[in-house]
C-alpha cells in the first residue's frame, strides 16, 4: 500500500489525482487543499447564490422568447410591422418608471440594512408604485393595439412581441404580489435573518427584470422602431 | 360551470381503459384502506408525504418512477402486441387509441420513470457522498417531487377522463395545434410537462446550489466522487435547458388557449422554431438522464473491482465536457429537414465529437477492472451489461451522425432501436445498479442477490431479443408508430420483439419479487455496519439507513475517497477516530408545503385543460395562499439534542468497532 | 463489508459470450437478409447511403469488438476467484493509457467527421444527380392521410401512385398541405421533410425498372399508417404511355375546388389520378393561397375532447 512504485511501474508520485497512494485520508502534508473549503456556505451566500441560478435560468426561458421574436420579427402577414405600432414616448416613460423603480428598490436595502422600518416601508412602497405604473402603461399600450387590430393573433410578429413583453409584465404582476406581501412581512416580523434574505432575493429578482428589459428596450422598440 | 367536462369524456365504449383504470381504482383505494387500517396514516403523513429529509424524497422519486415504468412498460407491451398482430389488419387498437398509447409511453419514460429515477438517486446520494447534512433548500425540494407527482397524476388522469396526446412524445405542430389536434389530449400533454418541467427545474437549482455551495470541510471539486460531478453536470444541464422547455411548451399553450401564432400554418408561425426549440431541450435532456448512470457505474465498477476510479481527472473532463458539447448538437434531430451540406455536416460532425469522451469513460471503466478483485454482485452485473449494450447503442448513434446515413434509418424503428439501446443500456441499467447498490443505505437491509441475478438476466436478454429485431425492421424501411402495415418482410422481426418483450416482462417479475421477498426476509439482510459492498466514498461512513442529520459531525475531507481512506486508517491501527464532541443539531422541520402546493397545481391544471375558469382562479389563489403561510411561518427549524447525536453515532461506531478486527486491507 | 473471493460463479461471463455469438450471427442475417429495406438499394443515391453506412459501421465495429471482448476478458480474469490475477490496489493512473483512450476515439472521429463532412455534401438531397438527362419534375403534397403527386410538366397527377421513367433522374419539390410529413422510398435512398408553407427539395434516381414500396416517415395523425403509396419505376416508354392514358382517361381535374375536396381527411386511400392539373397549383399550396388542410371536423359529437376519425 505504501509503495511508492506501483504495479506497472509508473512511480506513484506521477498521478495527480493522488487517488488511492493517500488512501489514509491525508497527504504527507496533512493539511486540506485549500480552495477555501471551510464545510458549508453560510445560508446567506447559499440563498442568495440559489437565487442567482433560479434567475439564470429565468433569463434562459426569455432568451427562448427572445429568439422566437427574432425569428418571427418580418412575419407580419400583411399587417403592421413594428415600425407602424411603435410608441418610444411611451415606452421611454415606461422605462424610466421601471429604472427609477429598481433604484428604490436599492435605497429599500439600504434602508433594511441599517434596521429602519419606516425608510424601508417607504421605498418598498415607492418600488411597487412605480412598478405598477409601468404595468400599467404597459397594458395601455397593449389595450391601444389591440384596439387597432394589431392583437396577438393578428400575425406571428404580433404574437412574438406580447408573448415577449407580456412574460416580462408576467414577471412583474408576479414581482409587485411578492413586493406587497415582503412589506407586511417586514412589518409583522421586522428585520431577521430570513426574512433580510428574502428581501435580497427580491431585490435581485427586480434588477434582473431590470436588465431584461433594457435587453428587451434595445431589441424591441429601439430596432424595431428604428 | 365545468367547461368541457361532461359524462361523453369519459370512455365507456373502450373496455382498455375503463378496465384498466378500475384495477388501479381497486389497488389505490385498497393500499389507501390498508394504511388507514393499520393505523399507518399518521406515519406516513409525518414521516414521508410533509418530510423535507432529502433521503425521503429521493426514495420517494424512486418509488415514483417504479410505478410508473410499470405503467410505461404496459404501453409499450400493448404497442408490441398491436404491431404483431396488425400485419394486413387493423390489429386490436384503433389509432386514436394506438397513437395515444405510444405518445404516452415516451412521456412517461422519459418525465417520470428516467427523470424522477436518476433524481431521485441524486437526491438521494449527493448530500450524502459530500458530507453534509441535507440539500440547500429543502422544504423547495419537497415542492420539487410534489410538482412531479402532478405530471404523473395528470397524465395517469387523461386514461379515463378525455384523452392523451396523439402527437408522439415530442408532440410537433401544427399536428399539436388545436386546428389538428382539438381534443384535450395535447393539453393534458402540455400541462402535466409544465408543472413537472417546473418541480424539475427547481430540483435542479437545488441540486446545482447544494453541490456547489455545501460540502464537507476539505471536500475541494476535485475530492469529489464522480457521482457528484456527473450529478453536478446533470443538474447544471437542468438550469440551462428546461428553462427552454417551459418557453416551448408555452408558447404551444398560448397558441393553442389564445389563438396565438407562434407555431401555426396561418399567420407566419413557423413550425421549425418549435422543431429548433424542442431539441435544444431534447438532446440535452438524455445526457442529463445518462450523466447521472455514468456516475452510479463509476461509483459501482470502483467498489465491485476493489480498486479506485481510473482515470479520475479524465472521468471528470468527460462529463463536462459532455456537459458543453451536448448544447451544440440540437439539429442533428432533423438532418432530413433539407437544412443544406454545410450546417448538416458541422452538426453531424459535432455530434461525433461526444462520443470521444464517452469512448474515454468507457476505457475507463474498463482499467478500472485491470488489475482488481472483480465481483460479480447484482449492481456490477448491471454495470457491465451496460459497458457492452452502450457500446453497440454509441455505434449506432455516430451511424445516426453521418447525415447521409441519417436519411435512411432517421424515424425508422433503427432509430427506436437505437435510443432505446442507450436508455435502457444505460440510463435504466444505470438506475438498476444504483437502485441496487444503494438500497441497503436506504433502507438498512439488502436486496435478495439471486432473484436480482434473474431479473437482471431477463432484462439483458429481454433487452437484445426486443431490439435487435427492431433494427433490422428499421433497415428494412419500417418507420416508427406505425399502427398497421401491408409489409410481409416486417412481421417476423416483429414477433420476434414481441417474444423479447415478454422477457423484459419476466425481468420487471423477479424485480418485483425481489422487493417482495427481500422485505419479508429482511431480518436475516440486514446490513448492521453500514457499509455492505466495501464502499469507498462518505455515504458508506453513515449507518444504514442513515439518520436524518446524517453525520454526526460533518466529517474533514484529507484526500480523494473520504472514507477508503478513514476505514484503511481503522483498520492499519485496528481503531476509531477519537470520538468527537457532540453538539446539537438543527434541521428544517417538515413542511406540508410541498404536498398542498400540488394539491393546487393539480386543481389548476385540470380545470386549465378542461377550460373551467373559475377552478382556475381558485386553483391560483389557493397556491398563493399555500406560500404566504409558508411564509409566515416563525420557526424553521427543530433540535436534535446532542445526547441524541451521540446515541446515535456511538450505537454506529460500535457496529463498525465490532467488524473491525474481522477487516483486512487489500492484498 | 465482504471481503473479495466466492461470488464469481463460471457462469456469468459464460452468458455474456452467448450474447455475442448471438449478436455476431444476429449482425450477418441482418444485414445479409435485408433484402427490400435500405440496404438492397436500387438507385444510386440509395446505394451510395448504404456505402457510406456500411463503411461507418464496419470502421466502428473494429473498435466496438474488441472493446466488448476486452470488457468481458479484463472482467473475467480479474475476478476476485482468480488468485492468479495480479491485484493493482493503488493503480488508477497512467498517463500513457490515458493519451491512447483519448486518442482512439479522436482519431476514429477525425476519420468519420472527414466522410461526414464530404458526404453530407455530396448527397445534399436538393443537389441535383451527375449526368446529361435533364429530370423529370414531380411535386410532392402530402395531405391527411394520401400523396399526392403532381407531373407540372405533364399536366397530370396521381394519388398515392407514384410512376417515375426507370434511369431517368427525379427531381422531387415538396410541401405539405397540414401537417408534417416525411417522404420516404427506402429502396431508393434519403427521406426529407414535408411542411406547409415551405418547399423541400429532393432529386433521386431509380436504376432499373422496378416496384418499391414509399411511406410517410413522420407521424401526421390517426391515418399516417396508411400513407404507403407504390413506386413504379418503368421503361421510359411506358411511361410516356402511362402519361398519355391518364390524360385521356375520364379522371377527375385536380384544381382549386378538387384540391379542397382532397384536402379533406380521408384514410388508406386506393390510387388514382387526375387527368387535368390546373397549372401552378403546386405554388398555390406552398405559398398558402390555397389554405392549409381544415383537420378533422369539430362540429362532430366530442370532437373538443377526443375527436375520432372513424364511426
Amino acid at each position: 500500500m505504501s509503495t511508492a512504485e506501483t504495479a506497472l511501474g509508473a512511480p506513484a508520485w506521477n498521478d495527480p489525482n493522488r487517488v488511492g497512494h493517500h488512501g489514509y485520508g491525508h497527504r504527507p502534508g496533512g493539511e486540506p487543499t485549500g480552495h477555501g473549503e471551510g464545510g458549508p456556505a453560510s445560508k446567506r451566500v447559499i440563498v442568495g447564490f440559489g437565487f442567482w441560478i433560479y434567475l439564470l435560468s429565468d433569463i434562459i426561458m426569455f432568451s427562448a422568447f427572445f429568439a422566437a421574436y427574432a425569428v418571427l420579427a418580418n412575419a407580419t402577414a400583411g399587417g403592421p410591422t413594428g415600425r407602424q405600432l411603435f410608441n418610444l414616448t411611451n415606452v421611454g416613460v415606461e422605462t424610466g418608471c421601471l429604472l427609477a423603480s429598481s433604484f428604490a428598490g436599492g435605497m429599500a436595502s439600504i434602508a433594511a440594512a441599517v434596521r429602519n422600518q419606516l425608510w424601508t416601508q417607504i421605498s418598498l412602497l415607492v418600488t411597487g408604485v412605480l412598478g405598477a405604473a409601468f404595468l400599467y402603461l404597459e397594458l395601455h399600450e397593449f389595450a391601444l393595439l389591440v384596439a387597432q387590430g394589431a392583437g396577438p393573433t393578428r400575425s406571428a410578429f404580433l404574437t412574438a412581441f406580447f408573448s415577449l413583453v407580456g412574460l416580462h409584465g408576467t414577471h412583474i404582476s408576479v414581482g409587485l404580489l411578492w413586493l406587497g406581501t415582503m412589506m407586511a412581512q417586514i412589518w409583522a416580523k421586522g428585520f431577521q435573518g430570513y426574512i433580510m434574505r428574502r428581501l435580497l432575493c427580491f431585490t435581485l429578482f427586480w434588477h434582473a427584470l431590470d436588465i431584461i428589459w433594457v435587453a428587451l428596450f434595445t431589441i424591441v422598440y429601439l430596432m424595431g422602431a428604428g | 360551470m365545468l367547461g368541457k367536462l361532461s359524462w361523453d369524456a369519459i370512455p365507456f365504449d373502450q373496455p382498455i381503459p375503463m378496465l384498466t383504470s378500475v384495477v388501479v381504482a381497486v389497488v389505490i383505494l385498497g393500499v389507501l384502506f390498508w394504511v388507514w387500517r393499520r393505523g399507518y396514516t399518521p406515519y406516513l403523513w409525518s414521516e414521508w408525504i410533509t418530510s423535507v429529509d432529502h433521503k425521503r424524497i429521493g426514495v420517494m422519486y424512486c418509488v415514483l418512477a417504479l410505478v410508473m415504468l410499470i405503467r410505461g412498460f404496459a404501453d409499450a407491451i400493448m404497442m408490441r402486441a398491436q404491431q404483431a398482430l396488425a400485419f394486413h389488419s387493423e390489429g386490436y387498437l384503433p389509432p386514436e387509441h394506438y397513437n395515444q398509447i405510444f405518445s404516452a409511453h415516451g412521456t412517461i419514460m422519459i418525465f417520470f420513470v428516467a427523470m424522477p429515477f436518476v433524481i431521485g438517486l441524486m437526491n438521494f446520494v449527493v448530500p450524502l457522498q459530500l458530507g453534509v447534512r441535507d440539500v440547500a433548500f429543502p422544504t423547495l425540494n419537497s415542492v420539487s417531487f410534489w410538482l412531479t407527482a402532478t405530471g404523473v397524476l395528470l397524465v395517469n388522469i387523461s386514461l379515463v377522463v378525455g384523452e392523451f396526446s396523439r402527437t408522439g412524445w415530442l408532440a410537433y405542430p401544427p399536428l399539436s395545434e388545436l386546428k389538428y389536434s382539438p381534443g384535450v389530449g395535447v393539453d393534458y400533454y402540455l400541462w402535466s410537462l409544465e408543472i413537472a418541467g417546473v418541480g424539475t427545474l427547481t430540483g435542479g437549482i437545488n441540486l446545482a446550489t447544494t453541490i456547489l455551495k455545501m460540502r464537507a470541510p476539505g471536500m475541494s471539486y476535485l475530492r469529489m466522487p464522480v457521482f457528484c460531478w456527473t450529478s453536478l453536470a446533470a443538474n447544471l444541464m437542468i438550469v440551462a435547458v428546461f428553462p427552454v422547455l417551459t418557453a416551448t411548451l408555452g408558447m404551444l399553450l398560448l397558441d393553442r388557449y389564445l389563438g396565438f401564432h407562434f407555431f401555426t400554418n396561418e399567420a407566419g408561425g413557423n413550425v421549425m422554431m418549435y422543431v429548433n426549440l424542442i431539441w435544444i431541450w431534447g438532446h440535452p435532456e438524455v445526457y442529463i438522464l445518462i450523466l447521472p448512470a455514468f456516475g452510479v457505474f463509476s461509483e459501482v465498477v470502483s467498489t465491485f473491482s476493489h480498486k479506485p476510479l481510473f482515470g479520475y481527472r479524465s472521468m471528470v473532463a468527460a462529463t463536462m465536457a459532455i456537459c458543453i458539447l451536448s448544447l451544440l448538437v440540437w439539429l442533428h434531430h432533423f438532418f432530413t429537414m433539407g437544412a443544406g451540406g454545410d450546417v448538416n455536416a458541422v452538426f453531424g460532425i459535432a455530434s461525433m465529437i461526444i462520443s470521444v469522451p464517452t469512448g474515454v469513460k468507457l476505457f475507463n471503466w474498463l482499467f478500472t477492472m485491470y488489475g482488481g478483485r472483480v465481483r460479480f454482485e447484482v449492481p456490477m452485473l448491471w454495470s457491465i451489461g451496460f459497458m457492452i449494450t452502450f457500446t453497440i447503442g454509441g455505434m449506432t448513434g455516430v451511424l445516426f451522425a453521418i447525415p447521409p446515413a441519417d436519411f435512411l434509418i432517421h424515424n425508422s424503428l433503427f432509430l427506436i432501436a437505437h435510443f432505446h439501446n442507450v436508455i435502457i443500456g444505460g440510463v435504466l441499467f444505470g438506475v438498476f445498479a444504483g437502485y441496487t447498490y444503494w438500497f441497503p443505505k436506504a433502507f438498512g437491509f439488502t436486496l435478495d442477490e439471486r432473484l436480482g441475478k434473474a431479473a437482471f438476466w431477463c432484462w439483458f436478454f429481454g433487452f437484445y431479443l426486443a431490439f435487435m429485431p427492431l433494427y433490422a425492421v428499421g433497415l428494412l424501411g419500417m418507420t416508427r408508430r406505425m399502427q398497421h402495415y401491408d409489409v410481409a418482410a416486417w412481421r417476423p422481426w416483429l414477433l420476434l420483439a414481441m417474444v423479447g418483450a415478454v422477457l423484459i416482462m419476466c425481468g420487471i417479475g423477479f424485480q418485483v419479487a425481489q422487493l417482495v421477498v427481500s422485505i419479508r426476509t429482511r431480518d436475516q439482510r440486514i446490513d448492521v455496519m453500514g457499509d455492505p459492498w466495501d464502499g469507498r466514498s462518505l455515504e458508506w461512513a453513515t449507518p444504514s439507513p442513515p439518520p436524518a442529520f446524517n453525520f454526526a459531525v460533518l466529517p474533514n475531507v484529507e484526500g480523494e475517497e473520504a472514507y477508503w481512506g478513514i476505514k484503511q486508517r481503522a483498520i492499519e491501527t485496528q481503531q476509531m477516530v477519537a470520538e468527537p464532541d457532540y453538539h446539537a443539531i438543527e434541521m428544517p422541520r417538515n413542511s406540508p408545503t410541498g404536498f398542498v402546493t400540488a394539491f393546487f397545481a393539480t386543481v389548476t391544471g385540470f380545470s386549465l385543460i378542461w377550460h373551467i375558469w373559475w377552478l382556475v382562479v381558485l386553483g391560483l389563489v389557493g397556491a398563493f395562499a399555500t406560500f404566504v403561510v409558508f411564509a409566515w411561518r416563525d420557526v424553521h427549524e427543530y433540535e436534535i439534542s446532542a445526547a441524541e447525536v451521540a446515541k446515535v453515532d456511538r450505537a454506529r461506531r460500535q457496529a463498525r468497532l465490532a467488524v473491525l478486527p474481522t477487516l483486512k486491507a487489500p492484498t | 463489508m465482504q471481503q473479495p473471493g466466492g461470488h464469481a460463479k463460471r457462469v456469468v461471463p459464460s452468458q455474456f459470450l452467448v450474447l455475442i455469438c448471438l449478436l455476431l450471427g444476429g449482425i450477418c442475417l441482418i444485414l445479409g437478409g435485408c433484402a427490400d429495406g435500405v440496404l438492397d438499394p436500387k438507385g444510386p443515391v440509395g446505394a451510395a447511403e448504404r456505402l457510406l453506412f456500411l463503411d461507418a459501421f464496419w470502421i466502428m465495429m473494429m473498435i466496438v469488438v474488441p472493446v466488448i471482448l476486452a470488457t468481458l476478458g479484463v472482467a473475467w480474469w480479474f475476478r476476485a476467484s482468480n488468485t492468479k490475477a495480479r491485484y493493482l490496489p493503488d493503480w488508477a493512473y497512467s498517463g500513457r493509457v490515458e493519451f491512447v483512450v483519448w486518442a482512439i476515439p479522436v482519431l476514429m472521429i477525425m476519420f468519420l467527421g472527414g466522410i461526414t463532412w464530404i458526404s453530407s455534401h455530396d448527397l445534399d438531397p436538393a443537389r441535383p444527380l451527375p449526368g446529361e438527362t435533364k429530370p423529370l419534375e414531380v411535386q410532392v403534397v402530402s395531405l391527411d392521410w394520401k400523396w399526392l403527386f403532381i407531373y407540372p410538366e405533364q399536366g397530370v397527377a396521381s394519388v398515392n401512385q407514384l410512376i417515375v421513367p426507370a434511369n431517368v433522374p427525379v427531381h422531387f419539390s415538396l410541401t405539405s398541405a397540414s401537417v408534417m410529413n416525411a417522404f420516404f422510398i427506402p429502396q431508393l435512398g434519403t427521406m426529407i421533410y414535408t411542411m406547409n408553407g415551405m418547399e423541400t427539395q429532393l432529386n433521386l434516381k431509380a436504376d432499373e425498372p422496378g416496384v418499391f414500396h414509399g411511406l410517410s416517415t413522420n407521424i401526421s395523425g390517426d391515418g399516417f399508417s396508411g400513407m404507403a403509396f407504390e413506386v413504379r419505376a418503368v421503361p421510359v416508354s411506358e411511361f410516356d404511355g402511362w402519361i398519355a392514358s391518364v390524360r385521356r382517361s375520364s379522371g377527375p381535374v385536380l384544381d382549386s375546388q378538387g384540391y379542397g375536396r382532397l384536402a379533406q381527411q380521408s384514410e388508406n386511400v386506393q390510387p388514382f389520378t387526375y387527368s387535368t392539373v390546373q397549372p401552378q397549383l403546386f405554388n398555390a399550396v406552398v405559398t398558402q393561397v390555397l389554405p392549409p388542410g381544415p383537420g378533422p371536423d369539430v362540429e362532430k359529437l366530442n370532437a373538443t375532447v377526443s375527436p375520432r376519425t372513424r364511426r
